[in-house]
C-alpha cells in the first residue's frame, strides 16, 4: 500500500473511533448485563408458578382461558383504555395484554398485563422502573425516543468504519509479524498497540455483525413503518376508504384466532396487533404467526382478520427487509443459544472494551504527534513509535 | 513498504477466526441441542485465540 493511501485509511480510522468510542462504551457497558437480562430478571422477580406448566400460551390446548375473556381481564384493570397489544409464549402458559388511552398512544403511555391463560388470573404488571429497563433505555434510545435511536444507529454505521479501516490498517502493521505477537515488555504503548490490533482483529466477525446489526435494529421504527405503510396497506386495501373502527365494535378474538389458523395451519402466534396502532391497520387484528422450526419461528406472517365480523382478509410472508429487522434481534442479543453463548457474547464485548480503551490510550498518549509519525508508527509495526 | 509478508499469510489466521465466528453465530440461530454446542465451540475460538497469544507470543 502507498504510503500517501495509508494516511487517508489512518485519517479515517483515527475520526470514525474519535467519533464513535464514548457512545460504544457506553452500549458495551450496558449491553455486558443486558445479556444476562433473562437470568438477572429471575433472581430479582422469581418466576410466577403456572397453572399448566409448559403449556403455551401460543397454542390451543384444551384448558387455556379464551382470548376474549383475557382482554376483558385486561380491560377491567384499566377503565378506559384500548386494547393495542397481546402477545403469547411458546413454552408457558404467560402471556401479556397491553392497554393504552389510545390505539395510537406513544409506548410511554401503554401499561403491560402479565397474565396466566391457563388460570385466568392477573400475575402482575411489567416493570418498567427497574435497573434493567433503566439499561435497556439507556442502550436503546438514551431516552430521546426516535432521534436517539437514530444517532446511536449513526454511532453504529462510525463503528463499522472504524473496523474496517483498522483492518486495513492491520496488514501494513502485521507485515514483520506473527499473527498473535504480543511484545509486553518493551513500551507501555507498543503492549497496547499489540492487544489492539489482535482483540480488534480477533473479534472482528463479531464485532461486524452486533454492530451492523444493532444499526438495523436502530432503524426497526422506519422500517416498520414503511411496512406498514407499503405492504400492510396493499393486503388490506378494500379497505382503505373505511375510517377507524370504534373499539366498542372490536368484535371476538378467539373467533378471529380461528379464522386465522385455518389459513395458517400447524403455526401458533406471537403477537397481536389490535386496529390503530403500529403493526395493523385501522380495521383489523394482525395476527403475527410464527414459523414452526427453530429459524423460521423467529420469521413473521401476518394474518389479517377483519375486527369486526371476523373475516379472514389477507396472509402473507415478511418482505425481506422485516424479515432480516427479525433476524438482527438474536444476532445483536446473543440471547438464541443458551447461557455458554451469552458467556461467550460478554468475553467478545470485554474484548471489544479493551480494543475501545486502548485505542483511546493509543490516541490520548500521542496527541500531538504529528500524522506522519503515526502512519510510521503503523508502517513500521510499532517499532518506530510515534514520537511527541 | 517492501519485504515482510504476503497479505494472504497476514489475514490466513484473522479470516479462519472470522468464518469460525460466522459458524457459530449462524449455527445456533438454525436449531438447539447440538447446533447450540457447535455454536459454542466455534465463538470459543477467537477467545482461545488470545489466551493462545498470551502464553506463546508473549516477549
Amino acid at each position: 500500500m502507498r504510503t500517501s493511501s495509508l494516511r487517508a485509511w489512518f485519517l479515517i480510522h483515527k475520526w470514525t473511533s474519535i467519533l464513535c468510542t464514548a457512545f460504544l462504551l457506553m452500549l458495551c457497558l450496558t449491553g455486558l448485563p443486558l445479556i444476562f437480562h433473562e437470568e438477572i430478571d429471575a433472581v430479582t422477580a422469581p418466576p410466577p408458578v403456572y397453572g399448566m406448566p409448559g403449556t403455551g400460551s401460543s397454542g390451543d390446548a384444551p384448558g387455556l382461558v379464551p382470548l376474549d375473556v383475557m382482554l376483558a381481564k385486561a380491560l377491567a384493570a384499566r377503565p378506559g383504555e384500548v386494547p393495542v397489544f397481546m402477545a403469547f409464549d411458546n413454552r408457558d402458559p404467560g402471556m401479556t395484554v397491553t392497554t393504552a388511552p389510545a390505539p395510537d398512544s406513544p409506548d410511554g403511555d401503554m401499561t403491560v398485563q402479565l397474565f396466566d391463560r391457563s388460570t385466568g388470573e392477573a400475575i402482575g404488571q411489567v416493570d418498567e422502573d427497574g435497573v434493567m429497563h433503566f439499561l435497556l433505555q439507556l442502550h436503546t434510545d438514551m431516552f430521546l425516543g426516535l432521534p436517539g435511536m437514530l444517532f446511536l444507529g449513526l454511532m453504529g454505521l462510525l463503528f463499522v468504519a472504524a473496523i474496517v479501516s483498522g483492518v486495513v490498517l492491520y496488514a501494513p502493521f502485521m507485515r514483520k509479524l506473527r499473527f498473535g505477537t504480543l511484545r509486553v515488555t518493551r513500551s507501555k504503548r507498543l503492549k497496547w498497540l499489540d492487544y489492539h490490533n489482535l482483540l480488534g482483529i480477533v473479534a472482528l466477525a463479531w464485532t461486524l455483525v452486533v454492530g451492523a446489526t444493532g444499526v438495523i435494529n436502530s432503524f426497526a421504527t422506519p422500517i416498520n413503518r414503511y411496512w406498514q405503510m407499503n405492504e400492510l396497506a396493499e393486503m388490506t386495501r378494500a379497505y382503505a376508504g373505511k375510517g377507524e373502527l370504534s373499539p366498542s365494535r372490536y368484535g371476538s378474538i378467539d373467533r378471529a384466532m380461528a379464522a386465522a389458523r385455518r389459513e395458517v395451519p400447524g403455526n401458533n402466534p406471537q403477537f397481536i396487533g389490535f386496529p390503530g396502532g403500529a403493526f395493523s391497520s385501522r380495521h383489523h387484528y394482525a395476527i403475527f404467526f410464527q414459523g414452526d422450526t427453530p429459524l423460521t419461528e423467529r420469521l413473521l406472517t401476518p394474518a389479517l382478520v377483519d375486527a369486526e365480523t371476523g373475516r379472514f382478509t389477507a396472509a402473507r410472508p415478511m418482505p425481506w427487509y422485516m424479515q432480516a429487522l427479525a433476524l438482527s434481534q438474536p444476532l445483536h442479543f446473543g440471547d438464541y443459544g443458551g447461557l455458554p453463548l451469552k458467556t461467550l457474547w460478554a468475553l467478545l464485548t470485554a474484548f471489544t472494551i479493551m480494543v475501545l480503551g486502548s485505542g483511546l490510550y493509543l490516541w490520548l498518549g500521542k496527541r500531538r504527534a504529528g500524522i506522519d509519525a503515526h502512519v510510521r508508527e503503523v508502517e513500521t509495526g510499532g517499532t518506530l513509535e510515534a514520537a511527541e | 513498504m517492501k519485504g515482510g509478508r504476503p497479505l494472504r499469510a497476514i489475514f490466513a489466521m484473522p479470516l479462519l477466526i472470522a468464518l469460525a465466528t460466522l459458524v457459530g453465530l449462524v449455527a445456533a440461530l438454525t436449531g438447539d441441542g447440538l447446533r447450540d454446542a457447535a455454536s459454542w465451540i466455534a465463538l470459543a475460538i477467537p477467545v482461545l485465540a488470545v489466551c493462545w497469544a498470551m502464553r506463546i507470543r508473549t516477549g
